[in-house]
């Protein structure tokens, strides 16, 4: 061992449609999975990470869910900025960790919008910033700026529409061997292109799934970890960093990937060559190609021909992806894919992939992307390194 | 071809875009500009994004842009289906900010990045407040 902090623990709940559970019992449930995974119980946690309940805005979210589970902590944070909190919250979960704050860190996201029937890409009217009343208000949702960022990608780079596929097609190929996937049907480039427009270029399987669902991580001192009867996976480096319109000159292209990506492999050590399995947040296919980009998989602009020849596919390409089916065919529980991008790593690092898709992997990077790519985003890495009893 | 949804919901006007909005009823479309670094921004704010600096200043922009990206949504919700097809997108004024806006009166289709377009406005429920799209131009 030699690592500050290890996750000791990860869970997935299987559900993908939860309409007679609360948000709160999801969080509850997957609390008790990590957990159990790792050997422990709810009174050893003295630090606990959430971006909270999606439904109780203003609800001063990590006192609702600590009154909830009925935690006892000495370290809190609720660091929310979208689907990259859960990989950000594993970097403060470290820092806390070595500075003598925590030994045991819980992290638990749940969410329901499929139940809810959240219409994610919808609300014109619902103008809830300041800046809503520049973007929203012409109809400038997640998936608007989603398909404009690739229309900008490919008019710059040449990037075409059967590249962004073959992301899906790699995706679809893992989730056959997952029996909680919600899609787990191998689909073509062909039925990428031919599934109903979205916002051109980015079409129905361009995007990711709705899904009810959540997922959580325990993370834990050196000193916990040896007295484990399970395999910890050490947190090598993370980096976060956000990306905004800067006045309106921002190039859409571009993602903070590049800074949290190089602030992660710096604090590891590594370099993307040294990297064996990589989960990449999918809300749509454009997000993975731009990350791989900036994570510096590939030359700027390389990412189409980068992602052609099953470079993604497991186990045989050269940079297998997203073995669980990612956030396009499996699961993006709350619309926050991040968590599932920690916990199939870890699943790879410990060799608990499907057999098919498990690669042999001593160095994992998972990459988160929150917020909107266009407006405001975060991006959030981790260097994840092999298991350690 | 895409139309102009007249007359929008009304922004939340704050002090600080205000007067961007009230210039927008009277048929100007402001840019923030930085008296310290010079700095052209968009959206209004009272400090300076680049500098912190709060010596800034509106001045109108000549409303001529070229279009940076777009997208045309098949689905979205709260767009009301009688003024689609929206056209969301991207212009970069010629003063060099970019904002996102609609772009109305076009057939996406037809529409390819680089095109010139120009600001007009469509007006709110509100008299003091107008919302600026563009349109193509040759």
């Amino acid at each position: 061992m030699g690592a500050d902090a290890y996750i000791a623990g990860a869970y997935e709940h299987p559900t993908r449609e939860a309409p007679e559970t609360s948000t709160m019992q999801l969080h509850a449930a997957v609390a008790r999975g990590a957990l159990d995974d790792a050997g422990l119980s709810l009174v050893d946690v003295d630090g606990y990470l959430t971006a909270g309940v999606p439904e109780y805005t203003f609800a001063l979210q990590p006192l609702t869910m600590a009154d909830y589970l009925g935690l006892d902590v000495s370290f809190v944070d609720s660091t929310d900025v979208g689907g990259s909190s859960y990989l950000s919250h594993v970097g403060h979960a470290v820092s806390a960790i070595r500075d003598g704050t925590c030994d045991v860190a819980l992290i638990t996201l749940a969410g329901r919008p499929r139940s809810r029937a959240q219409a994610t890409g919808s609300g014109v009217r619902e103008l809830r910033t300041m800046q809503d009343s520049f973007e929203r208000i012409y109809g400038s949702t997640p998936i608007s700026q989603y398909a404009m960022t690739a229309r900008r990608h490919a008019h710059e780079y040449g990037t075409t529409r059967e590249q962004l596929a073959a992301i899906r097609v790699a995706a679809s190929r893992h989730a056959q061997y997952n029996d909680d996937a919600m899609y787990p049907d191998p689909v073509t480039v062909e039925d990428v292109i031919d599934s109903p427009p979205v916002a051109e270029p980015l079409h129905l399987l361009d995007c990711c799934v709705i899904s009810d669902g959540g997922g959580a991580l325990v993370v834990v001192s050196e000193e916990v970890a040896s007295q484990l009867d399970r395999e910890a996976v050490p947190v090598l480096g993370h980096g976060e960093a956000i990306g905004h319109r800067d006045g309106g000159r921002a190039d859409v292209t571009r993602t903070a990937a590049r800074e949290s990506g190089s602030r992660a492999f710096e604090e590891a050590g590594l370099e993307p060559a040294d990297v064996d399995y990589v989960s990449i947040y999918d809300s749509f296919t454009i997000t993975v190609l731009l990350a791989l980009e900036d994570l510096g998989f590939c030359e700027k602009g390389a990412g189409g021909e980068f992602v052609e020849g099953g470079t993604l596919e497991a186990p045989d390409g050269d940079l297998p992806f997203n073995t669980d089916g990612g956030s396009l065919c499996s699961n993006h529980p709350g619309n926050r894919g991040g968590m599932t991008k920690v916990i199939e790593a870890v699943r790879q690092l410990r060799g608990e992939a499907a057999t098919p898709v498990q690669v042999d992997a001593d160095v994992a990077l998972a990459h988160g992307t929150g917020g909107v790519l266009g407006t405001r985003h975060s991006a959030s890495t981790l260097v994840l390194g092999g298991t350690e009893p | 071809m895409s139309d102009a949804w007249e007359p929008r919901p009304v922004p939340d006007v704050t002090p600080e875009t205000a007067e961007y909005w009230a210039a927008a009823a009277d048929g100007d479309l402001l840019v923030g500009t930085c008296e310290a670094c010079e700095a052209v921004f968009h959206y209004p704010r009272a400090h300076c994004p680049d500098c912190f600096s709060e010596a800034v200043s509106t001045t109108t922009a000549a409303g001529t842009a070229r279009l940076y990206t777009f997208a045309s949504p098949e689905r979205i919700e709260g767009w009301p289906d009688e003024h689609r097809p929206l056209i969301v997108a991207q212009v970069e004024l010629d003063e060099g900010p970019r904002l996102i806006t609609n772009v109305v009166d076009a057939d996406p289709s037809a529409l390819s990045i680089g095109d010139r377009v120009a600001v007009r406005f469509v007006p709110t429920d509100r008299d003091d407040v107008a919302i600026p799209v563009f349109e193509p131009v040759d």
